[in-house]
């Protein structure tokens, strides 16, 4: 696919803009492509709606905004009912399926795959990841970014000293994501 | 003289325009910043706040605009490379100072991240309304450089050129840049210290006593000297001779005035800067700058797939405006089509160029957002017909 427009949202205090920054980063950085990725977040800092624009491609890339998204990555049952309709038709739905009830707000045709990512980072012993375990089913559903760029993209992106928790985030969601493809 | 390594960040980066922009001015030796927090800026003074006391220079949270833009200027004689950051309605208040800056001579760095104005406007959203502002925002005559960046990378790019241009000239330059490339995060390649090339101020050789302030050559840029170095000399907002004293006549006036004036309009053809495509041919030329030229670029582009001979000219030194690339165009096309996130500022400027020689289509939109391609692509169209 030329252009990848990717909508990721959920609540502040999620990894939202994480979760799309990591997905550009590997994309622009360690995948040989263009990525711009555009944040938009409410007054307040946690709890509030939170969502990122990112947008991969194999050319550069002019208007950075996401209208209808190819792909939802969505974390809070808000961002499913704000960016639902925008998706595009036959678009990919990737959603934390213990937060988000998918309904008949969904566009026709919409391709959807839930992922309970929430309790798969509390399993791993800390519920912050579950962005990156988002990351990780993003990349293994979507085959958009193979696992090694994202893999450096984590690694570049988090903090010191919890290198090896991320990973095995981020390898849970991308074999959720490969199963069953 | 090359980059000094402690401020520069070198490797590839998935940075937003505001970080690179702060980035830039590190690379470029900037070492004072004065500024007081607005959106869209606040991320540029937020990092450089973070990183300066790691490399050595000084970061002040001022009480206001005010106060910011004249901190710089303590700043720049003390021997410092220094810049300012703000939105529309902190270059408002800025103004009174842009003048002293002028007038004084004073090398510096004003970023500008634009929003939707007038007044409060839109905090958190686009606007390219501010291009006339610092052409003509202080009173009396003078000139300033103005950049705008269009991506993250050149938020670094030109953020260097843009200090390397204050010193060549000692003129404030304004680097304008827009709410969607200051958080628009995008990859950003800073290269080795040793590739990035530095202007450093003019400093006088001049012994103490010999040493006039305004005293130039050919260039029409008068030599610099710091404070603690053992001059003795005046710098002030009055009108003045070449030491710097007040000369309140108007034969002082003409000197300094067209001195100030001409140091930039008799060297405009140095600061050309309008990145050319498809310019051949062309019947209709699309001209923008800052965020808007990448909209127009996938318009452009769309056009020609439908047969059109556009051309794209992209402003990336806005002021001084590049005059006579316009004239001569104008003699060989049928349009200019201007898009730009304000109710038609730079479009004045290309109606002047082209005095009449062919249509100018402004495309304005009060801003909060980009323009839609279609709506590009459809002036492109009707003017190619």
């Amino acid at each position: 696919m030329p252009k990848t427009e990717i909508r990721v949202g959920g609540l502040g205090g999620q990894g939202v803009i994480l979760c799309g920054s990591i997905i550009g980063k590997a994309a622009a950085i360690h995948g040989g492509k263009h990525a711009t990725m555009i944040q938009a977040f409410g007054p307040e800092a946690r709890g509030s709606a939170c969502s990122a624009q990112v947008m991969v491609s194999e050319e550069p890339i002019g208007y950075p905004y996401v209208k209808n998204p190819d792909v939802l990555v969505l974390m809070s049952p808000d961002a499913y009912k704000l960016f639902a309709p925008s998706l595009k038709p036959g678009g990919l739905v990737l959603y934390e399926s213990d937060l988000v009830h998918l309904d008949k707000s969904l566009p026709a045709g919409a391709r959807t795959k839930g992922i309970p990512a929430t309790r798969f980072a509390e399993d791993l012993g800390r519920r912050l990841v579950l962005n990156i375990v988002m990351v990780g089913f993003f990349a293994g559903t979507t085959g958009l970014l193979s696992y090694e760029a994202v893999e450096k993209a984590v690694l570049d992106s988090v903090p010191k000293g919890t290198e090896d928790l991320n990973l095995r985030a981020l390898k849970k969601g991308y074999e959720y994501g490969r199963s069953g493809r | 003289m090359k980059a000094d390594p402690k401020g520069v960040l070198t490797g590839v980066h998935f940075m937003d325009g505001d970080h690179a922009a702060c980035e830039g001015a590190l690379a470029a030796g900037c070492r004072f910043v004065a500024g007081y927090p607005i959106t869209p800026s606040t991320e540029v003074v937020e990092r450089f706040a973070q990183r300066i006391p790691l490399i050595g220079g000084v970061f002040i949270q001022m009480e206001d605009e005010v106060a910011s833009s004249i901190a710089i200027q303590g700043a720049v004689w003390a021997g410092k490379k220094a810049m300012t950051v703000t939105s529309g309605p902190g270059l408002s208040l800025m103004m009174e100072h842009v003048g002293l800056a002028a007038l004084t001579e004073a090398p510096l760095v004003i970023v500008d991240v634009q929003r939707g104005g007038p007044s409060t406007g839109l905090p958190t959203l686009p606007g390219q309304a501010d291009m006339m502002q610092v052409k003509w925002g202080s009173h009396g005559d003078y000139e300033i450089i103005a950049l705008s960046p269009n991506s993250p990378q050149e938020c670094f790019d030109l953020m260097i050129r843009a200090f390397n241009l204050s010193e060549t000239y000692r003129v404030p330059v304004f680097f304008m840049m827009d709410e969607v490339v200051g958080h628009m995060t995008e990859r950003v390649a800073i290269p080795e210290p040793s590739e990035i090339e530095i202007v450093e101020r003019r400093w006088s050789s001049k012994k103490p006593g010999e040493y006039k302030a305004y005293a130039t050559g050919a260039d029409m840029v008068p030599d610099m000297v710091k404070a603690g170095d053992g001059h003795r000399i005046h710098i002030t907002g009055l009108t003045h001779d070449e030491r710097g004293y007040p000369a309140l006549t108007p034969a002082a006036q003409k000197k300094l005035v067209e001195r100030l004036v001409n140091k930039i309009r008799l060297r405009r053809h140095e600061l050309v800067d309008v990145r050319k495509d498809g310019v051949d041919g062309a019947e209709v030329v699309v001209a923008s700058f800052g965020i808007t030229s990448r909209v127009a670029q996938a318009a452009v582009e769309e056009a020609r797939r439908k047969g059109g001979k556009v051309a794209h000219l992209r402003l990336v030194i806005a002021w001084p405006f590049p005059d006579k690339l316009f004239q001569e165009l104008s003699r060989r096309v049928k349009a200019f089509i201007v898009p730009e996130l304000n109710m038609g500022q730079m479009a004045l400027e290309v109606e002047r160029a082209v005095a009449g020689r062919c249509a100018v289509v402004p495309i304005p939109h009060a801003g909060g957002t980009v323009h839609e391609p279609a709506a590009i692509l459809e002036k492109i169209m009707e003017s190619s017909r």
